[in-house]
């Protein structure tokens, strides 16, 4: 018999993700990965082992890359969250790392591609002209386990150069 | 693969955060997560209750004084391996750092945690116990430092008390002429190390330390060892044991090896 959870005390978290605020009500042991999925229904964030080795959960919190397994939904509160429905344009247009992905066939099933996107953003807004060793370390935390990481590091690359190309049109 | 209900708190004090602690001796205190979340996640952990520290003022601090490199609770190990003045004063702290986990785990993770919890497959215990470092803890009873000599009691134990939080870890800097180094050997990158070695040479003094070939972090003396016995003297001292990544003979020949390797580089950083 599982034990009675009726009674579990619940939490009233503000959690901001990708912009926009959500009042939800939780127990503290919601982890972020479910949080996101089961109650916001944002189900772009993908749960793979739940241990924080995969990387599939990967998230940015106030920039920077985490998994979300490994955080607990009460402590979010203040925290800019992004997803992976938070990379893309207002007018639904890809963003230069998920275009890459798409050009490079940098996905296949696409199970661990919400956190290779997060990952790979947050890379390249720190390191924009990544040697091809530097893409390749960017992406040393995320497992993949059908598309095969060659393509993955192409798409790191290309992802530079239409991000780079992207700055110099706006700057002329 | 949920957590065991657990009451939160998250006080925004560090006396409210001991109060609570000293209240319930089945809390356990929640930094990084980044080893806790998922040993509760598993289950092989179900505390009474979480005393979340990460809204503790000033705990982020690094800082140099005194001689020592002081990490505060809450400093990632993202903020410490990209601290230039860390990597000034006390190079091994960012050697080790580059091999913990991956960025993702640095940018949520913090350093003091990590020493905390003890796991003898971990980088910065070995190092703390290298450079004979110290942690700062805090309790209602009051404070104490512990030396890392006195910290490492077993596997994933350390001897801080039940109501105690660790506030910082203390690294001495490095003497001016002395010369660190570290490697380990992973079966994957980013993973636990199947044998990791720490040295330290500074004039004839030469030690070293060990990840994941004892059960808790081991400094071994080897001063005045010649060049060729180095690795059978440090195994005098560990216990390769097998497991699943490693048998004990290859962890062993992996002593051997990294031994004479890193040694052979904190001596040539020495001279530099």
């Amino acid at each position: 018999m599982s034990p009675d959870t009726s009674t579990e005390e619940r939490h009233e978290v503000v959690l901001t993700v990708n912009g926009v605020a959500h009042e939800v009500s939780l127990p503290a042991r919601r982890l972020l990965s479910d949080a996101l999925r089961h109650d916001l229904g944002l189900t772009g964030t993908h749960v793979g082992c739940e241990h924080g080795v995969c990387g599939a959960c990967t998230v940015l919190l106030d920039g920077a890359p985490v998994r979300a397994c490994l955080v607990l939904a009460v402590q979010c509160e203040g925290v800019e969250v992004t997803t992976v429905e938070g990379l893309g344009g207002p007018d639904g247009s890809l963003s230069p790392v998920q275009q890459a992905f798409a050009e490079c066939h940098g996905l296949q099933c696409g199970f661990c591609t919400p956190g290779f996107l997060t990952t790979v953003t947050a890379g390249l807004r720190d390191n924009p002209t990544p040697t091809h060793e530097e893409a390749r370390e960017m992406v040393a935390g995320n497992l993949c386990r059908c598309t095969g990481y060659q393509n993955i590091v192409k798409a790191v690359e290309r992802a530079a150069v239409i991000a780079g190309d992207a700055t110099a049109e706006e700057a002329r | 693969m949920k957590p065991a209900p657990f009451a939160y708190h998250r006080p925004g004090s560090l006396a409210d955060a001991l109060a609570i602690l000293a209240g319930d001796p089945d809390a356990k205190v929640l930094a990084g997560g980044q080893s806790l979340v998922p040993l509760l996640s598993m289950r092989l952990a179900a505390p009474s209750a979480l005393v979340d520290i990460n809204a503790l003022p000033g705990l982020a601090d690094i800082t140099v004084t005194d001689g020592r490199v002081r990490v505060g609770a809450l400093a990632r190990h993202a903020a410490v391996l990209a601290s230039e003045e860390v990597r000034r004063h006390q190079p091994l702290l960012a050697l080790a750092l580059a091999h913990v986990a991956h960025a993702t785990i640095r940018n949520r993770g913090t350093s003091v945690g990590s020493i905390v919890h003890a796991d003898p497959s971990a980088e910065l215990p070995a190092v703390l116990a290298l450079l004979d470092g110290a942690l700062e803890v805090a309790s209602v009873r009051g404070t104490r430092v512990i030396p890392a000599s006195e910290l490492f009691v077993g596997p994933l134990e350390s001897a801080l008390e039940h109501d105690e939080i660790a506030t910082a870890a203390l690294f001495p800097v490095l003497p001016a002429g002395a010369g660190v180094a570290f490697e380990e050997i992973a079966r994957r990158h980013g993973d636990y190390a199947m044998c990791g070695v720490a040295a330290v040479v500074d004039g004839d003094s030469v030690k070293a330390a060990y990840v994941s070939v004892s059960e808790v972090p081991t400094v071994v003396d080897l001063t005045g060892v010649p060049d060729a016995d180095l690795g059978e003297a440090a195994l005098a001292r560990l216990d390769p044991a097998d497991d699943i990544h490693a048998t004990a003979a290859y962890r062993a020949e992996l002593v051997r090896v990294l031994t004479e390797r890193v040694v052979a580089r904190a001596r040539g950083e020495a001279a530099a």
